[in-house]
């Protein structure tokens, strides 16, 4: 029996998705891979304690743009099964999550430790907190080494700059870096856990919250799990008002993230004007929903805000100055050679390691890995307008900013097209019950890169278990990567280049 | 050289003219919400019960807000039948202490500066240092945009530093998960006092969309003594700015918004 092939944002009963034995599931894995599937989730779920605990497994073809996903019965008893990470790379993280969240041991894994120091969702605690600890990231094993001239440096949880709590540890050599390990989940708020029993009315602002500067993004991505469960028709109309808002908060971060960049290279005048012209994006947000980061704009339906045809016609005027701005300050950052000195070969992920760990948005991008939900999984707007993947094959941060900046003008241009032509249609369909027993996978290419939300509903229309990939998760062993051999100097730029979510993460 | 100066040319000035002139803000902007409680019908509880995270309560029989915990959202403007609730574009609402932030109509006491002491302290060179304790990192962004050329903060003396050694005051967002509680007091516990604490944005305050979690405390109150509270989701930079300037006197002989 193989998988079941589903389609972004359709959704199915979970009685069609197939049980496979755990060595059958391995195997159905294993296969997909090798025909260059992606693991797109992997996790688990346990309705009461006396349930065996199921683990889903969703894989994904770019080519094709099919979903495929089965499961396997772990023993409630021994909750443990043959881990999958030694032959496939990218289910490390998640089986390290699933051993925090369900207490599923996954035999060996060669390197089994918390994920982010959460408590567990359900079942035994394989990582409890020490007596006396201060938190439960106090124990975190790290990885050491030793030797003549080997140091550690441990940076974080808090940080210098105003940014997200994570700890860096640093095996160095000298300044050279041998090993980055990064220990997340100072900003766990138990997200998925809020989201079970719901939909209910914090739901939606708890998707909202995921990541503060992907709101557009992750609601959007609920949104069209609750409207797929519900079978809700969103019209045309709301469809491209939330592709201007996810395109509108693609420009922004892009645009601070090379201001960001600029900055940390020294080169002020860039930062400057990258920094103020990130905010006339967030300013075309705050007009369009009241709120820079489009909070409360999109929701299970539609949308609550329309843009009249005078809005349109403003937002395409600014857009088109923006585009000349972003051109002007762009040149001049791309233009400089010791700007490009710094950028050009630092932070190197060659594509063979891209793919390998299953990295996804910009990041793969820049590696020369050709993904983008928006083509591959298209949905809703990118169905009929298209916009070009920009790729790079250099894997540095020089890459990973010119993508960025490919991706801004081709946005931009996606945004005063869709303005010019605006469809028809009511902004929000009616709320209605969700079914029963089912199941929806949304992808949705967030500027960081594939947001996918899984959720399972009870026998009476409730979440069981709502499942939140965002795309920092698949790219955090990028970061990693990308600083071995590096001078550790290079660190904030390379971090930088990433620009990944710890909240996102931690969920 | 010759592309940067003509670019800088084309660049302007951008600083906002706050507070000399109010800032301006689009019609959807929503600011600090208002209840007209005499348009209300007797035991209509409707956007109390649609709250998203319980801000709205009739206790006192009237509708009162609880700015801490408001998240800004439309939700309770649309299930109002009558009209009586709105968002205002009046950016001002940071307070002094956590019982101001409980507002009935259209009354609010803002933030007062901070005493004759700590004021000739801080008044004209404050230094602060940041901790994000479980925020999405929507607060942190609107922090970091005050120090963009257009809000430009540091002009009026206030900067973000990198280490609590040097910092005046400890800047706080997100609810204060269970995991960043104890690096959260270290950090307050290296800033020489005297010492403040700002707490922006609703998570920081009231634990926000998080609040009642075992994950997460309900907001920094719990933990430090708040000398002043930014409400927001996250707050507009004028917002803070408006708050950082009214603890140190300089918003007196001025109206914001």
């Amino acid at each position: 029996m193989s998988a079941l092939t589903a389609r972004n944002g359709l959704p199915f009963l979970l009685s069609s998705v197939p049980v496979l034995d755990i060595e059958s599931a391995r195997r159905e894995a294993l296969s997909a891979r090798d025909s260059g599937e992606r693991l797109i989730a992997l996790f688990a779920a346990q309705r009461t304690e006396q349930d065996d605990p199921r683990v889903h497994v969703v894989t994904g073809e770019d080519a094709t743009s099919l979903l495929h996903v089965s499961s396997f019965d772990v023993p409630g008893r021994s909750r443990s099964y043959p881990s999958w990470t030694p032959e496939w790379t990218e289910a490390h993280l998640f089986e390290r999550e699933m051993a925090e969240q369900f207490g599923l041991r996954p035999e060996g894994h060669p390197w089994l430790k918390p994920v982010r120091g959460e408590p567990p969702l359900r079942g035994p605690d394989l990582f409890p907190p020490q007596v006396g600890a201060r938190s439960r990231l106090d124990a975190y094993p790290f990885l050491q080494a030793e030797g003549d001239e080997m140091h550690e440096v441990g940076v974080g949880p808090v940080h210098a700059g105003i940014i997200e709590p994570g700890h860096f540890r640093f095996l160095c050599h000298g300044e050279e870096v041998f090993h980055l390990e990064i220990s997340l989940g100072y900003q766990n708020r138990g997200i998925e856990r809020r989201l079970i029993g719901g939909p209910d009315k914090r739901s939606l602002l708890v998707a909202e919250s995921i990541a503060g500067d992907t709101v557009i993004g992750h609601a959007y991505t609920y949104a069209r799990v609750v409207e797929s469960l519900s079978d809700a028709k969103t019209s045309a109309r709301a469809t491209a008002i939330r592709s201007i808002a996810l395109e509108l908060e693609r420009c922004s971060n892009h645009v601070g993230d090379l201001g960001a960049l600029s900055n940390d290279v020294g080169y002020l005048p860039a930062a400057a004007y990258f920094g103020r012209l990130r905010g006339e994006f967030l300013n075309l947000l705050m007009d369009l929903s009241g709120n820079r980061y489009g909070r409360g704009l999109v929701r299970p339906g539609g949308v609550g805000f329309d843009i009249s045809v005078e809005m349109a016609s403003d937002f395409i005027a600014r857009l088109r100055r923006a585009l000349e701005d972003f051109a002007g300050i762009s040149d001049l950052l791309f233009d400089k050679p010791s700007v490009m000195a710094r950028f050009e070969d630092a932070g190197v992920v060659p594509q063979d390691v891209a793919e390998e760990l299953g990295l996804v948005g910009p990041v793969a991008r820049a590696s020369g890995c050709q993904r983008d939900v928006r083509r591959d999984f298209a949905h809703g707007a990118y169905r009929f307008a298209h916009i070009p993947v920009a790729t790079v094959q250099s894997g540095d941060v020089a890459g990973r900013a010119l993508v960025r900046r490919l991706e801004t003008e081709r946005s931009i241009e996606f945004l005063i097209e869709r303005l010019e032509n605006l469809p028809q249609g009511t902004l929000q369909a009616p709320a209605r019950p969700l079914a029963p027993d089912a199941c929806c996978i949304a992808l949705t290419e967030g500027w960081r890169g594939e947001i996918c939300h899984v959720a399972l509903t009870d026998g009476t229309g409730r979440f069981s278990r709502y499942k939140v990939v965002d795309p920092s998760f698949h790219n955090w062993p990028g970061l990693a990567m990308a600083l071995r051999g590096q001078e550790i100097s290079d660190f904030p730029l390379c971090n930088k280049s990433f620009n990944l979510s710890y909240a996102g993460h931690d969920l | 050289m010759h592309n940067i100066i003509s670019e800088r040319l084309r660049q302007g000035m951008r600083t906002c003219g706050f507070p000399e002139e109010p800032a301006a803000f689009p019609e959807r902007f929503r600011g600090r919400p208002r209840i007209d409680a005499s348009r209300c019908p007797d035991g209509c509880r409707k956007c109390a019960e649609a709250c998203p995270t319980d801000a709205i309560e009739f206790s006192t029989g009237a509708a009162r807000i609880d700015l801490g915990r408001c998240v800004f959202c439309p939700v309770c403007v649309e299930a109002c039948p009558e009209g009586a609730v709105a968002y205002s574009r009046d950016p001002a609402m940071a307070v002094r202490s956590r019982g101001d932030l409980r507002v009935q109509g259209d009354e609010i006491r803002l933030a007062s500066a901070l005493e004759k002491k700590m004021l000739a302290l801080f008044g004209r060179s404050l230094k602060l240092r940041e901790v994000c304790a479980g925020s999405c990192s929507g607060c942190e962004a609107e922090l970091v945009a005050t120090g963009n050329v257009v809000f430009d903060l540091s002009r009026f003396g206030i900067q973000f530093v990198a280490s609590p050694r040097h910092a005046d005051g400890l800047v706080v967002t997100g609810p204060v998960t269970a995991n960043m509680r104890h690096a959260l007091l270290e950090t307050w516990a290296a800033l020489p006092p005297p010492r403040i604490v700002v707490a922006v944005g609703a998570c920081a305050i009231s634990g926000g969309p998080f609040r009642g979690g075992p994950e997460t405390n309900d907001g920094v109150g719990e933990l430090l003594p708040v000398d002043l509270y930014i409400p927001g989701c996250p707050p507009h930079p004028i917002t803070i700015l408006d708050g950082f300037l009214r603890l140190l006197g300089k918003m007196e002989s001025r109206r914001a918004g």
